[in-house]
């Protein structure tokens, strides 16, 4: 293999799992540790830099951070990592101050359709650079799905509007209670680029017989929910049933325990280990005494003198073809009928656009999804781009917010008249944390405590309170011992070829047998070649130059705890652990001169 | 040496041998040497070796005396016995426990000062009483626990850190223990583990006294450009004899090899030496003409390395000295309290 090459930054940000991950690439590492020494209001401060909605998303992420954290490959479990996010903004000082506001006006106008995650996003990313964002948003708030859909028993209400407030607040031009019918007129608004932040608005039915006529007590999940939210909807039929695997069916669920009923059923057409529902909210249903019935495709509902009395479903099996593809057969089981009062139907949602004239130069495909650019974020007309769920249908926040970041970058430099390809690039750091003989800037010695469960608030009093939360989130004390079980992905060992004397002391110290010597290969040879094979693939081998005796340094990253004994055994200073600090080109920093990019925290 | 205790953790994947044991459970405490130290890798190819013998490691008796090395009995083998004694004296304490326990695994650890020097009259005498056991001189020229004075193994040609001569030759321990009645004699180097380890799972293997003489560099006081024990020195006048292998069993001996190139040696338990050479002329199981040979690397300045030679014969001291099959702590008293019948017998016998 050729030597590694780390002055490319992509290198070492991929050690980082959780940052490289994280849609927005937020620090975690860097945070964590703040966490970890009491600065809390640091820590919220780096989380509000990269993913805007630290209270938010410290409560209801989909952490996609937590599968890729190496804790997880190395005992049982990751890093709590969403939560402790959410102990920086509960615990956080005063911030107000260190908010930046909206810049001297620029001049440029820029309407933003919706107010959900991501137009948020541009919005806090174009205002300190002095754009005036037009926020447009059919409801009377700002918050999209995350008040519409996300129950206040997840989300508070009161951490929602402190954190969309903080981004209206910075000088925002909200145009609220305002449904935008026609592109056209829009665009004859005369606005200098136009950000669509829809979200994937409809959500999807089912064509089964009975449909239509117990159309009165069949709800479409996400409809519900929002009802439930603006209190149109404060009671349901004593027995419910949910229909779909997915996290809106876990919402639909534990929202309609809350509003009364005595009776809940999920039912799910797939094999339990293939719902979409992240395992947690999976857990979090099933605490509350929800039975998940797999296996059962709804096949009729079933009326009596003109009411819904039950759903009927056939029992279902998976099978498997050659290539892996599955398909749903019935098993040929008598059919399961559940008596019920009401249907929630969560089977999924999807973007659409009637409000969107075909003849502006605006594409969109055979399935009616707009043509959306992966990198610029901008649709086939110049001046109008995509975010969110609107661009590529359901996701999460963290990718509202990620897209949201791409997309102010592109407005800015469409604006400005510069090329949409050049994006800026990210600032990195690499420094030695060495403070002394073995003595590090960061704790470098790995705590073997397993992963905290986050305190509950009480069912008894949780399951009748549509607004109790029911996560209680950590105690400094216990962010504490969480938070020691990071282990600083981001303070890397760095090595150098020509100090090595190969005295082995590095590959004998090594806890996690990481650190081979060995003649050179081709990749997928020298991965056999190690003192551990290096079978996750996923994972890169750090190769040095070429040594004295013939042989190269070959390094698995895979499960290095970055217990730094390799520098430390090391006598000549071969191995170094420097902190690698990766901040994501924002718009709101990328055109400032390169000594002011410095970040706030 | 670090501050802080080695991660528990280790790689998932982590091979186990059939004792369900990992590399690691033959692991001792964290070393306190310095960063660096020739010493920490025997220690590690120590473990690497009980390890692929799959030790059942608290039939172990770790052996040392004083000395940097000495103290690396500390570092291996956790789980094993382990006697630390005065400075040179191992040699005779192994014996002792030899002759007490004989079914015990005896691996001895020392320096060059250790053995060299004050211990020199106790390493003879436990080579010429051919004590079952693996002694490992781990030879650095100096005594490094002291910091740094000349030892006895300290070549002629090799100046110490500050630049001053040593006036006199230097023992070499190899020769001298092929001469005293050594049956398994080798030289290894302590950044080489690829030869280190056969030899030690050899070494251990082997039933007599087997001796492993492994330059070990002392980063901090004898790892210096004008040092003939430092790291690229030994890297740059390594001559290697020969390759060694230890094969467990004999379905595993069907590599093929060049003829006349290698030689297999079955030891008393069963498992296979094979010897494969480097050197055309140099046969290690030839005692007249390793001496001289030896002698012609020397001149060299090349530093001679892999086993240097073997006794087929594997005689020990029990075998010797005709002492009971079983350890002393198995004799029942009946056989150790004859009786007052037998007692005065052999007090007839003296008068
Ligand atoms: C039940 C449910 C639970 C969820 N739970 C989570 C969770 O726990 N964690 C997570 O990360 N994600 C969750 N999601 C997904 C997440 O809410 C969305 O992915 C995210 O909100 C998408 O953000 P967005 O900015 O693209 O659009 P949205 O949040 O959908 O916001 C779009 C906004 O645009 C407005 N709008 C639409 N059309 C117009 C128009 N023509 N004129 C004016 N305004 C308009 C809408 O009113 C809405 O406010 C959940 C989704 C659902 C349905
Ligand atoms: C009886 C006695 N004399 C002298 C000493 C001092 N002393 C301690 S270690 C040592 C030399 C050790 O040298 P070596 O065996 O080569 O070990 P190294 O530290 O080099 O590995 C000496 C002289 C002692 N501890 N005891
Ligand atoms: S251990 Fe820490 S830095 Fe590493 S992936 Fe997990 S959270 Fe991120
Ligand atoms: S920091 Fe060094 S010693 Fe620690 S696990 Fe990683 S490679 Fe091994
Ligand atoms: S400890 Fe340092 S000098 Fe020794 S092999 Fe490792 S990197 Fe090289
Ligand atoms: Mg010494």
């Amino acid at each position: 293999m050729k030597p590694t090459n780390t002055s490319d930054p992509t290198y070492f940000h991929k050690v980082v799992d959780c940052q490289w991950a994280c849609p927005a690439h937020t620090p975690v590492p860097e945070y964590i540790r703040l966490i970890a020494h009491g600065r809390y209001t640091e820590a919220f401060l780096i989380n509000w830099e990269s993913n805007v909605f630290p209270g938010i998303l410290g409560r209801t992420c989909d952490r996609p951070c937590e599968p890729a954290c190496r804790r997880g490959r190395v005992e049982e479990k990751p890093v709590a990592i969403c939560r402790l996010k959410r102990v920086a903004a509960d615990n956080r000082g005063v911030v107000d101050h260190l908010i930046p506001r909206k810049g001297p006006g620029n001049g440029k106008r820029v309407a933003l359709i919706g107010a959900g995650p991501a137009s948020l996003t541009v919005a806090r990313d174009l205002l300190p650079l002095g754009y005036d964002c037009v926020l447009i948003e059919r409801d009377r708030k700002a918050g999209g799905l995350m008040r519409k859909n996300i129950p206040s028993f997840r989300l508070p209400v009161a951490v929602l509007d402190e954190e969309t407030d903080r981004i209206l607040d910075m000088g925002a031009t909200p145009r609220f209670g305002e449904e935008i019918t026609s592109m056209k007129a829009l665009l004859d608004e005369g606005f200098d680029a136009i950000f669509v932040g829809t979200g994937a608005p409809r959500g999807k039915d089912l064509n089964v017989p009975g449909r239509k006529e117990a159309s009165d007590n069949v709800h479409i999940g996400t409809d519900f929910l929002s009802a439930v939210s603006f209190r149109h909807i404060e009671e349901i039929g004593k027995r419910v049933v949910v229909i779909g695997g997915g996290n809106t069916a876990m919402d639909c669920c534990r929202t309609a325990l809350r509003l009364g009923a005595d009776s809940v059923t999920v039912t799910v057409r797939s094999p339990r280990a293939d719902m979409k529902a992240s395992p947690w909210e999976i857990e979090d249903a099933e605490r509350e005494g929800i039975p998940i019935l797999d296996n059962h495709a709804p096949k009729e509902f079933r009326l009596e003198g003109g009411k819904l009395v039950a759903v009927v479903f056939e029992k279902m099996r998976a099978e498997y073809d050659d290539t892996g593809k599955r398909r749903l057969v019935p098993t040929g089981e008598p059919d399961v009928v559940i008596p019920c009062d009401d249907v929630l139907m969560a089977v999924g949602q999807e973007n659409s656009f009637p409000w969107i004239e075909r003849d502006i130069g605006i594409d969109f495909d055979v399935r009616e999804a707009p043509v959306v650019g992966k990198v610029d974020f901008q649709s086939t007309r110049p001046g109008v781009f995509f975010g969110g769920d609107a661009a590529w249908g359901p996701e999460n926040i963290i990718w509202a917010v990620a897209h949201g970041h791409q997309a102010a970058i592109s407005i800015d430099l469409y604006c400005q008249g510069q090329d949409l390809m050049q994006r800026p690039a990210p600032t990195t750091t690499l420094i030695s944390q060495k403070m002394g003989i073995h003595e590090w800037s960061y704790d470098n010695d790995p705590t073997n405590s397993r992963r905290l469960n986050v305190p509950h608030a009480d069912p008894a009093l949780a399951l009748r309170d549509l607004s109790m939360e029911v996560e209680l989130g950590f105690d400094p004390g216990q962010a504490l011992l969480e938070s020691r079980r990071c282990l600083n992905c981001d303070i890397q060992t760095v090595f150098s070829t020509n100090l090595c004397i190969e005295c082995d002391g590095c590959v004998d110290i090594c806890p996690v047998d990481c650190i081979t010597f060995t003649p050179n290969a081709e990749e997928a040879e020298l991965r056999q070649m190690l003192r551990v094979p290096a079978q996750n693939t996923d994972q890169d081998l750090y190769v040095s130059d070429t040594l004295p005796t013939a042989r190269v340094m070959v390094k698995d990253e895979d499960v290095c705890l970055h217990c730094g004994l390799c520098a430390e055994r090391c006598p000549t200073g071969a191995w170094d652990m420097q902190k690698f600090l990766y901040n994501e080109a924002h718009a709101s920093t990328a055109r400032l001169p390169e000594q002011e990019k410095k970040h706030v925290a | 040496m670090t501050h802080i205790v080695k991660p528990q953790f280790r790689h998932p994947r982590l091979a186990t041998n059939s004792q369900g044991l990992t590399r690691r459970d033959y692991e001792g405490v964290i070393s306190t040497l310095c960063a660096g130290c020739g010493h920490d890798s025997v220690t590690a190819a120590i473990v690497e070796a009980c390890f692929e013998l799959e030790l059942p490691a608290h039939r172990v008796a770790k052996m040392s005396g004083i000395g940097c090395s000495s103290k690396t009995t500390n570092y291996f083998l956790n789980y094993s016995h382990g006697f630390n004694s005065v400075h040179g004296r191992m040699p005779s304490v192994a014996t002792g426990a030899n002759l007490a326990n004989r079914e015990l695994t005896y691996l001895g650890v020392s320096g060059d000062g250790d053995t060299a020097s004050i211990g020199i009259g106790q390493f003879v005498h436990a080579v010429r009483r051919r004590v079952n056991m693996l002694y490992i001189c781990e030879n650095n020229g100096t005594y490094g626990l002291t910091k740094g004075q000349f030892s006895a193994t300290n070549d002629r040609a090799s100046k110490n850190r500050k630049g001053l001569d040593t006036p006199f030759d230097s023992i070499d321990l190899c020769n001298m223990a092929i001469e005293l009645g050594a049956g398994f004699v080798a030289r290894s180097f302590s950044g080489d583990k690829a030869q280190l380890v056969p030899l030690i799972k050899a070494g251990i293997r082997y039933k007599g006294f087997a001796l492993i003489d492994v330059i070990s560099p002392c980063v901090t006081f004898n790892n210096h450009t004008t040092s003939t024990k430092s790291y690229e020195y030994v890297r740059d006048h390594n001559h290697m004899i020969g390759r060694l292998d230890l094969v467990e069993t004999s379905a595993e001996i069907e590599a093929d090899y060049a003829p006349g190139t290698s030689a297999d040696v079955t030891l008393h338990d069963g498992s296979q030496m094979r010897f494969t050479k480097l050197d055309e002329s140099y046969d290690p199981t030839n005692r007249e003409t390793i001496l001289p040979a030896l002698e012609r690397y020397r001149q060299r300045g090349e530093v001679a390395t892999g086993l240097l030679y073997l006794d087929k014969r594997e005689a020990d001291l029990h075998e010797l000295i005709g002492t009971p099959d079983q350890p002393l702590n198995e004799i029942d008293e009946r056989a150790l309290v004859p009786g007052s019948g037998p007692l005065a017998a052999i007090n007839a016998a003296h008068r």
